[in-house]
Formats: structure tokens, sequence, C-alpha cells
């Protein structure tokens, strides 16, 4: 075999069919790698047996970055470089830097987000996307079945596809 | 389609609810057997004098009469003052649930929300609490007015003499108009009778379009349930922020904040929300609404959260500007409430509980729908925001003499009896779920 992926891509119609096509083609065995819809169909994830995001984990933990951040940072700022009385307020007291706080915890745990996100899923400038059937940005609902990770050979696949309601089946390499 | 369904309030539910008014009135008695006894007690003199001086130095930076700060207002004894203070911090916190539970409905309807449909018998029956509330509140007004709000004293407004107060006399036409001040404040009290009429007068417009829905299926009711409830909307607006400032702002007299109006609605708002989850979880509980699944929760439980926070905002909003200005007419409001013996801790508890808990406890989509864990953050919101009305009304009234112990726990017990018994006596009454919501379809497939 020559370098590089090879995809059979099952191209359905119906998003009724897609979904119970992905229980029983995972049910044979067969691994999915992913579905790409013109329109968010409601149980695709589960049906694909996704695992939850972690994302909120990560935004968590940026969050946490950015309050210990704006904390420390008007601390040491206001209470030790640099002190000043402001208001007739103690050195460093905690009221009137919770604005700041707050902020700096949201834009933080904001970009942190966007960030893992675009990291973990890839996305970056001059990226061009994998375009396995144009026709996933129309209408219909596009398999793609990565050959290398599946132990089935390619024939057996295909004909589980169709037996499962694809209308196409077709060959993509890259 | 939805089968028939119907809350049966058993008398077994109806026997717990009776020994907890049992358990009140006992909790009441011996926490007014305390407060009589304990009454002049050495150590309660030394706190008040203290406050007093304090209190008294503030105002009379700014040109007050120094009685005003005072306790010496030949008032009632303490125990029976405090017995006034617990009432009235009562009842505004349950007239508040009590009408919270319409503005829901109101909002769900402006908004054609679909997730709601199959929860909407829940607001609606807290919303029975209204016109109970309303004649309470009214007679409980003529009952405390001396002793809670200092405003109605006539001695105020009476020039030339030690006792006139020019600061309270200036603003004495938003409670006495049209009358002379010091006399009967009757623009004060019509507006309070005529809160509880519109509140009540919209409940039942929008309950009788609501259940006539169940009988025709027809989608007009729908739709002029939508135009009473956004019309309601309106009028709660306007109508909860005046009420702010009638029943709770005016006992510390001289005190203002342009913030308080939003902050008695957010504490209210939110105390509703975990009511209504608390009760749908318990119904899920006991086998009812079987179609409300976790989605549904979920949503509710965002509810929670998210006005927790709109609650912290406000409260920070309300401090921040207060602490930063320093402005001696200002602080004093958080100088007693903050820094004085009695209250120091519930000042604190009210941010724990209503905050830091809901925030860290709700945080997790997992969290939110899961029933074990509504279960513990909504009553911790409810009783948080209980302590919230008790921190925004007693240490007005009581200064240091207040305190806290059986007799509020007591009638905290009894308020909630009586408004248990009216918010599931009406929900037996009527289908459970609306079966002919128009939005009920989209409800059965809400999925996030």
């Amino acid at each position: 075999m020559d370098k590089g992926k090879h995809y059979l891509v099952g191209v359905f119609n119906d998003e009724d069919v897609l979904l119970h096509g992905v229980e029983h083609i995972r049910e044979k065995g067969v691994r999915i790698e992913e579905v790409y819809t013109p329109f968010p169909v409601h149980g695709l994830d589960e049906a694909l047996g996704y695992k939850r995001s972690r994302l909120p984990i990560a935004a968590f933990l940026f969050g946490m970055t950015g309050t210990m951040l704006a904390l420390t940072m008007q601390i040491w700022m206001l209470g030790f470089d640099w002190p000043m009385i402001i208001g007739g307020k103690n050195f460093a007291s905690l009221p009137p830097f919770v604005p700041v706080t707050f902020e700096l915890t949201v834009l933080l745990a904001a970009f942190g987000m966007v960030g893992t996100f675009m990291i973990v899923s890839d996305l970056k400038p001059y990226k061009w996307p994998r375009q396995f059937d144009i026709r996933s940005t129309n209408d219909k609902h596009v398999m793609a079945i990565d050959l290398a990770s599946n132990k089935l050979s390619k024939d057996e696949i295909a004909r589980i596809l169709k037996e499962n309601g694809a209308e196409e089946v077709n060959e993509k390499n890259f | 389609m939805i089968a028939d369904e119907k809350f049966e309030f058993t008398s077994g539910a109806k026997r717990k609810i009776i020994y907890l008014a049992l358990a009140g009135m006992f909790f009441l008695g011996v926490g007014l057997w305390m407060a009589m006894s304990d009454g002049h007690g050495a150590g309660h003199d030394e706190h008040a004098a203290v406050v007093n001086q304090s209190l008294v130095a503030s105002t009379n930076a700014v040109g007050a009469e120094p009685e005003a700060a005072g306790g010496e207002h030949h008032g009632s004894a303490p125990w029976l003052k405090r017995l006034y203070t617990s009432l009235w911090h009562n009842n505004v916190f349950f007239a508040g649930i009590g009408v919270i539970g319409l503005f829901f409905i109101a909002i769900q309807y402006a908004a054609q929300a679909g997730w709601s449909a199959p929860i909407k018998r829940i607001p609606l029956a807290i919303g029975h609490w209204i016109p109970i509330a309303g004649v309470m509140m009214v007679g409980l007004w003529f009952l405390v007015k001396g002793d809670v709000f200092h405003w109605t004293h006539h001695d105020l407004y009476v020039k030339d003499t030690p006792g006139y107060d020019k600061i309270l006399d200036g603003k004495s036409a938003y409670f006495f108009w049209p009358f002379a001040a010091g006399g009967f404040p009757i623009f004060f009290v019509v507006r309070m009778i005529a809160f509880f009429g519109l509140w009540y007068l919209f409940f039942t417009w929008i309950k009788k379009e609501m259940l006539a829905e169940d009988l025709s299926g027809n989608t007009a009711h729908f739709f002029s349930a939508r135009k009473f409830s956004a019309i309601f909307l309106v009028i709660f607006g306007v109508t909860s922020s005046v009420a702010a400032w009638d029943w709770i702002m005016s006992i510390d007299t001289h005190w203002y904040s342009t913030m308080f109006g939003w902050y008695m609605f957010a504490s209210w708002w939110v105390t509703g929300l975990a009511f209504i989850t608390l009760i749908v979880v318990n119904l899920k509980d006991a086998g009812y609404l079987k179609m409300v699944n976790s989605n549904h929760l979920h949503d509710l439980g965002k509810f929670v959260f998210a006005f927790s926070i709109f609650w912290t905002y406000i409260w920070f909003g309300q401090f921040l500007l207060i602490y930063y200005a320093n402005i001696p007419e200002e602080t004093v409001y958080f100088i007693t409430r903050m820094k004085t013996a009695p209250y120091s801790w519930i000042f604190f508890l009210n941010l724990l509980l209503n905050f830091v808990l809901p925030f860290l406890l709700l945080m997790t989509r997992d969290a939110k729908r899961q029933m074990s864990m509504l279960k513990v953050v909504t009553p911790i919101v409810i009783l948080g925001h209980w302590f919230d009305f008790y921190n925004m009304i007693t240490p007005g009234v009581m200064k240091g003499e207040g305190g806290f112990g059986f007799l509020e726990l007591g009638l905290l017990m009894i308020f909630l009896a009586a408004f248990l018994y009216i918010v599931l006596n009406a929900l037996s009454k009527v289908q459970l779920v609306a079966k002919n919501h128009p939005f009920m379809p989209e409800s059965l497939n809400h999925h996030i």
C-alpha cells in the first residue's frame, strides 16, 4: 500500500436512516471516524459514542489562572511594589480588586477555551479542510471510515454501509 | 399524547406540614419566652450603646437628628419589636416567592419558551400565595408600622420642634401625598394595595387562560396568556422596584441605594426559581412528571446557578460603590450589618449560602442534571435568601437590640408550612401537566 490515507465514504440522504445506520454499523464492528451533516442531528453524538468534551475543565483551569494572576498582580502592585493610598482605604484592600479579578478570569477562560478548542480540533490559518464529499455542505450526510483503523476488508465495509441505508459508497484518498 | 395526571395531596404530606407548623409554634413560643426574659440584659445594652454611638456619629455628620438612630422611640418592648420585625421579614420574603411564580410563567409566555411546558403548573400553584400575602401585608403594616417604619412617626414632620427631621420632611410626599406629612400615609398604603391587586388580577387572568387550554386545546388561550404576560412583565418591572423601596428600603429611612429595587428583585427571583426546582424534583421523586427529564432539570439548574451569580453581581454592585465612596449616610447601612455584633455572622453567611455554595456546587453540567445535587443546593439558596431578607430588614429596625434564634426560626417554619400547604393544595386542584400546551411536543423532545 502506498502512503497516505484511504477512506470509504458513505453518503446518506435521511437523518433518521443515518442515525440508525450509525448504530448498526458500529454494532457490526466498523469504526467510524467522523460523520459530516449539513445541520445538527440530535442524538448523533450519543450514537457515535463520543465522550463528553473536557473543554469545560480547561475553561475552569484557565479561569482559575486568571483569578490568581489578577489577584497577585493587584496585591503586588498596590500592596508591595508601589503602595498607594486610594480613597483612604488600606493598601491592597480586596473589594476594589474584584472587578479586575472578574474580568481577567472571564478573559483568560474565554481565550483559553477558544485556543484549546482550536488546537485540539487542529484549526489553524491556511489549513485546508479535508473534503470527503462537498455535498455534506448542502443536502447529504457523509460518513467517513478510515480503512487503516478497521480490521474488516473494504468490500465488507462497503456492503455493511449499503445494507444500512447508504445511497452511495465512494473511495477517497488523501 | 400526555395522560391526565393529578397531584394527590396526601394526608401524610398534610400531616408533615402540620407537624412543621406545630414545631414552628413551639420554637416561636420558646423564642418569645427567651426574648422576654432576656429583655434588657447587661451585655445587650453595651452592644446597643456602641452601635447607637457609631450610628449617631454617622447620621449627625449629615445633619440628621440623633433620634433617628436611637431606639428611644417609646416603641414596643424589644421582644415585641423583634416579633413584628420577623413577621414583616417573613411576609415580604414569601410574598416575593408567590409573585415570582407568576413572573416565571409570564417570562415563559412572553419568550414563547418550549422547554418549560410540563412544569408550568408549579409556578402557577406558587402564585396562589399572592392574595394571602397581600392581605397579610396590609394587615401587618397597620400592626407593625410604629415599630418597623421610623418614618411613620408624626413628630418627625413638626417644624421647629426637637424631633423635626428636615430630610424626611423633604421626602414626605413619597409616603403622604396628597395629605399633609405625618398624617395617614395614603399614597404608601394605596400603592401597597394596588400592587397586590394588580398582581392578583393578572394572576387570575393568566390562570384562567392556562386552565381553559386544558379543556379546549385552542391556541387562542396561549396567545391571550402571552398578551397578559407581556403587560404583566412591564407592570412587574415597576412594581417590584417600588415595592422594594416601600417595604424594605424605607425601614432605613435616611439611607437609599439606587440598586435596591434590583437587589430585592434578584433575591426574590432566585428564591422563587429554587422553590420551583425543589418542588419539581420532589414531584419527580414521588413518581409524578415522568416527561420531565434531566434536560429540563438542567435548565432549571442553570436558572438557579445563573441568578445566584446575578444576585451576587447586584449585591457587589451595591456594596462596592458604597464602600468606595465612603459617604457616611450610605456606609451606615453596612456598618450596622457588617460590623455589629448580632449581625455580622449573618452578613458573611449570606455570601456563603447565596454565592459561594451555589456557584461551586452547581458549576458542572452533571450537578445541574442530577436530582440529588439540586435537592442539596435549592434548600441552601432558599434559606440563604431568607437570611438575605433578614439582613435587609432586621438590623435596620432593631439596631443593637436585635438577635437571631428560636423566634425567627419558628416564624420561618410557620410561614413555610402555610406557604407549602397553600401551594400543594392549589397544585392538587388542577391537572398537573398542561396536556394541550402548544409547546408540549417541543418540550418532550427537549435536548441540550
